[in-house]
């Protein structure tokens, strides 16, 4: 199991260059703050992104969505509570209800829970503090269009930076998400175990990210984003970028 | 409403000496009215006029050919950093509102320092801090330790700026008055800097933000008296409350408006608020302001002039715009949803008007009350107590005789031990630019083209793609030395900087400063403070570093005295190639150790021991003289060092500070981490030469200045030895990369640690005390 040598195997499949480009939006909300970052590295994959402002009522023509992180709203009341409102949101739904590629990044994850679009909620983190650091992610699920790419057995190092990001679902819940495959990555060790000591929030059965039913809406705590070169110390978020964009080419 | 009667009491109230009185009767030729006298009364407090300070500042080096703003002209300086790009920093307290109130105190802190980056026209990149409390065992300062840590947390995460760096100490003589020293950087282009006055005769004043409320009235003024527990109590009111997100909004609409040319001037609304950013923008423009307080947004009813003039309410932001170009204001801060008010407009008069219901309530002349406060030359005496701390005889304490037990203890102690229980709240890693992250000697973030505020639609290089730029950024201070030698605790502190900046691959550029002392009428404190700066301006000098802005906080005691004088020094510097960019641990086996600098000064009496951690944590004394800093050494060192990354032959590089060669080799082998629970532990083997007159724990607990630990191919050693001794600068191999455990070896004595029992001392001791 190794991260060192991912970025030059990436850079083998990486699309620089290529004349197909898709076209990602990254939603914008008061307080987003990783926006950009998402943006930089659909750019650093050699996509196009393009940020769409809350109160746009329409998404226009867009491959795939990404809700970023940051603190939408300032997280008054509950995080992603109020972002749920914005008239982007109606939008949002109507492309996730059409089968578009929706993925949510820590408050991006926060939203579409409370939008009702995924299930399950994020709450206060179990240490009660802030988190910040990096982790290691096993992919549970590489069966969907966020995944697909990650290679069998491939630990994920990705930082996590977040308060409230301890994933709960009822019982039943869990055990329908599971049996639909809808439970996407999980936190583990270095070692790729998936250990209580490897879970920085408390997060029910150490679940970092999850998609809803039908496969097309998926998010997670963690921020691929910011892991998308080895200067910034990973390029293992790539992974799930380049598993959208596969599964974009293959649906052309 | 009939104003109150201007009394003796009401001046002393006020903290206005008589003499300060009888300069303001002198200045408007009549009685201030009590708006007018709140209004003095914050002008002419420390924090915002430097009264009593401003006389030594001038010793500061504030010039080079990089600088582009410098000190004091405006709210930050700003630095050239080539390629059309420039930095703007500072480093700002908040001390005392963070003894009452830690969070709101702490959050606010870092609130105010990154508005003064943004106003400067920059967008804030990195957020630094230089933290100090009392000792952990008390439980008020755990509470304060972890209401400081989350409020600075809580800003800068939902702000969404990385807090990249820092440095926390703890001891006895902060506690009740905590430091909370908060920096930020922001980068821009050199067309995009923004100013602080009010040009332009005619054109409209603008107040942009969340409504004023009573909050925070007279924070200023609090500040600048002796802290105690009542009137830490009493103050309460005088702590802001802070809102990140309200900021965030606030700083996208400031620079998305600044983008279009619509301003003439921008301000924020800091110490002081609605007073302090009027009567200085009409001072910088050479002009006067008139504002009508009616159309100043307030959260609720009946609020008086006199609240509404001292209000320290957050986020605001004064921004005067060309006449013409109102709907610029307009359409922008509707957009975000920000509350804005036209308030007044720029005069001719030279005069700061201010009106309530249209009737004059305060009409004073601007420059003369930014500018012209009374300023003081102190009086400075060497303090007693430097003859007993200078008395100490280092034979009347035994040499050590349980080496491993002290090697653990310092890593142990809580300012020594690692500070992840502390970053590990902050977010570090948003706007994917922290290319060294918290743990190393100094952090370094790269500076891409998305890291650049918008630029007009008219710019000609709005299709220039600036290169990458990295920065290096250190903060230091080390109190105790101050307290024992404030000549070369100051210059240590600017050393240090200089030397975490060399280890990281940088040049530096520029330095800011946050004086943090005590009482400056008692003579002794102010002794401290004079012989302080004086070691800090020699080597910012040495080190063509200059200081670039930067706080004065003083009567900082508690009710057992004042606290260790301590400066705190952010010095931010250059990195030209991503491929220099170096960090402290070790990382191959294999690799040869060399130290950088004499293992042990000689010619110090006290071997380096003097104000040690080591003498403090075994001995527990505070005493004789700090190590000595050669600036010339250092400089030579530094540039040795830079030569040897540039080279590519390093492949860690570690300066030693606190618990000194022991404590940094332990660091070198398991400061490293990956992830969660992922440190990378890597052993190391050493063998130490030592004079005849050599104490044991001198050597490996000392704290020579000058020294750094690298680690390098072993191909490479020989390149290094040769070109070091024709520099005429120590190198010494000391041992090798590799093992399960650190082993020094001193003369016939073999001492070994375990790791991961290291590790677990160092990395487990502050979330131990604090979460058990």
């Amino acid at each position: 199991m190794t991260q060192v040598d991912t970025e030059t195997e990436l850079s083998t499949i990486s699309d620089q260059g290529n004349a197909s480009k898709f076209s990602f939006g990254v939603l914008q909300f008061p307080g987003s703050n990783s926006d950009q970052d998402c943006v930089n590295a659909i750019e650093v994959l050699g996509h196009e992104a393009h940020y769409v402002w809350h109160k746009e009522e329409s998404l226009g023509h867009l491959d795939a969505v990404l809700v970023p992180g940051g603190f939408s709203y300032g997280d008054y009341l509950r995080a992603g509570a109020i972002a749920r409102f914005s008239p982007v949101m109606r939008a949002l739904a109507d492309f996730a209800e059409n089968g578009g590629l929706v993925l949510g990044v820590c408050n991006g994850f926060q939203i579409l829970c409370e939008a009702g679009l995924l299930p399950g909620a994020l709450i206060l983190n179990r240490s009660l503090q802030f988190r910040s650091e990096f982790v290691h992610l096993s992919t549970v699920n590489s069966g969907t269009p966020f995944t697909k790419a990650i290679p069998a057995d491939q630990l994920m190092r990705v930082p996590i930076a977040h308060g409230e990001g301890c994933y709960f679902a009822d019982g039943s819940t869990l055990n329908e998400m599971e049996s639909h495959g809808q439970i996407l990555w999980k936190y583990a060790t270095a070692q790729g175990d998936l250990e209580d000591h490897a879970n920085p929030n408390g997060s029910v059965h150490g679940i970092a990210g999850v998609c809803n039913k039908a496969g097309n809406v998926a998010a997670l705590m963690p921020h691929p984003e910011r892991a998308c070169q080895e200067a910034i110390g990973s390029a293992d978020g790539q992974w799930i970028f380049r598993s959208l964009i596969e599964h974009l080419k293959d649906a052309k | 409403m009939s104003d109150p009667k201007i009394t003796p009491e009401l001046i002393r109230q006020h903290n206005l000496t008589d003499e300060e009185y009888q300069l303001i009767l002198k200045q408007l030729g009549r009685e201030p009215n009590i708006t007018e006298l709140g209004i003095f009364s914050v002008m002419w407090s420390e924090h915002c006029s430097y009264k009593n300070t401003r006389s030594l500042l001038k010793g500061f080096p504030t010039r080079s050919s990089n600088v582009l703003v410098p000190a004091g002209e405006e709210n930050a300086g700003v630095i050239d950093i080539g390629d059309g790009l420039a930095v703007a920093f500072k480093i700002e307290s908040h001390n005392h509102p963070s003894a009452v109130e830690p969070f709101q105190g702490a959050t606010t802190g870092v609130g105010g320092i990154i508005r003064d980056i943004f106003t400067m026209g920059a967008r804030p990149i990195c957020a630094v801090n230089s933290l100090r409390f009392g000792k952990l065992d008390s439980p008020e300062v755990r509470r304060l330790f972890r209401g400081v840590v989350a409020g600075i947390g809580h800003y800068g995460n939902c702000f969404g700026i990385p807090t990249v760096a820092g440095e926390v100490y703890f001891d006895e003589s902060y506690e009740g008055n905590p430091l909370v020293n908060a920096f930020s950087l922001g980068v821009l282009r050199h067309e995009q800097i923004a100013r602080g006055a009010a040009q332009g005769i005619g054109n409209p004043v603008f107040y942009v933000g969340p409504a004023t409320g009573r909050d925070g009235l007279a924070g200023a003024a609090f500040a600048s008296q002796d802290l105690t527990e009542e009137s830490a109590e009493q103050q309460r009111g005088a702590v802001q409350v802070g809102d990140p997100f309200m900021e965030k909004l606030c700083m996208e609409a400031c620079l998305e408006l600044l983008a279009t040319g619509a301003v003439a001037g921008i301000q924020d609304m800091g110490a002081a608020g609605l007073t302090c950013s009027t009567c200085e923008t009409a001072a910088r423009g050479g002009t006067g302001i008139e504002i009508e307080l009616d159309k100043v947004p307030q959260r609720g009813p009946g609020m008086s002039p006199y609240e509404i003039m001292l209000s320290e309410s957050q986020e605001r932001m004064l921004i005067i715009v060309h006449k013409g170009r109102e709907d610029d204001v307009k359409r922008i801060f509707d957009k975000w949803d920000l509350p804005w008010a036209e308030i007044g407009f720029v005069t001719d008069t030279g005069q700061m008007v201010v009106k309530h219901h249209g009737e004059v309530v305060a009409d004073l002349p601007a420059a003369k009350l930014a500018d012209e406060a009374p300023i003081y030359h102190r009086e400075a005496i060497e303090p007693e107590y430097l003859k007993e701390t200078r008395g100490l005889d280092l034979h009347s304490t035994q040499d050590t005789t349980d080496v491993e037990g002290d090697l653990h203890a310092l890593m142990a102690w809580p300012t020594i031990a690692s500070k992840n229980w502390v970053y590990r709240q902050y977010d570090y890693t948003v706007r994917n630019g922290t290319m060294v992250h918290p743990g190393s000697d100094a952090a370094v973030i790269r500076v891409k083209p998305d890291s650049l505020p918008v630029l007009s639609e008219d710019s000609p290089n709005r299709d220039v793609i600036p290169p990458e730029k990295y920065l290096a950024m250190s903060v230091d201070g080390n109190g105790a030395y101050v307290y024992l030698d404030p000549y070369e605790g100051g210059k240590i502190a600017v050393a240090e900087a200089a030397r975490n900046l060399a280890c990281s691959g940088a040049v530096p550029l520029g330095t800011t400063d946050n004086l943090n002392f005590g009482n400056p009428h008692n003579p002794e404190l102010f002794w401290q403070l004079k012989e302080a700066v004086r070691g800090l301006a020699d080597a910012c000098t040495y080190f063509e570093a200059p200081v670039t802005g930067g706080n004065v906080s003083l009567y900082n005691q508690n009710p057992k005295g004042a606290i260790d004088p301590t400066p705190t020094v952010a010095m931010v510097g250059l990195i030209e190639d991503p491929s220099h960019i170096t960090t402290q641990w070790f990382k191959n086996e294999g690799d040869v150790i060399l130290l950088i600098g004499e293992s042990l000064d000689s010619d110090d009496p006290y071997q380096g021991l003097g104000g040690s951690a080591y003498l403090k944590v075994r001995h527990g004394l505070k005493k004789g003289l700090p190590p000595r800093c050669d600036l010339t050494v250092e400089k030579n060192i530094h540039n040795a060092l830079r030569g040897w990354i540039a080279q590519g032959a390093i492949q860690s590089a570690h300066d030693c500070s606190e618990g000194g060669l022991a404590v940094a080799l332990g660091e070198c082998c398991i400061s490293g981490e990956s992830a969660r629970h992922t440190p990378h532990l890597i052993g190391a083997e050493i063998q130490l030469k030592r004079a005849e007159q050599d104490r044991l724990d001198a050597l490996l607990f000392g704290e020579t200045q000058g020294r750094i630990i690298i680690s390098v191919p072993s191909v490479f050693v020989g390149k290094i030895t040769g070109q070091a001794e024709v520099m005429d600068i120590p190198v010494e191999k000391i041992g090798t990369v590799g093992g399960k455990t650190l082993s020094i070896g001193v003369d016939k004595h073999q001492f070994d640690w375990d790791l991961s029992k290291l590790h677990d001392a160092w990395f487990n001791s502050i979330d131990q005390i604090m979460e058990s």
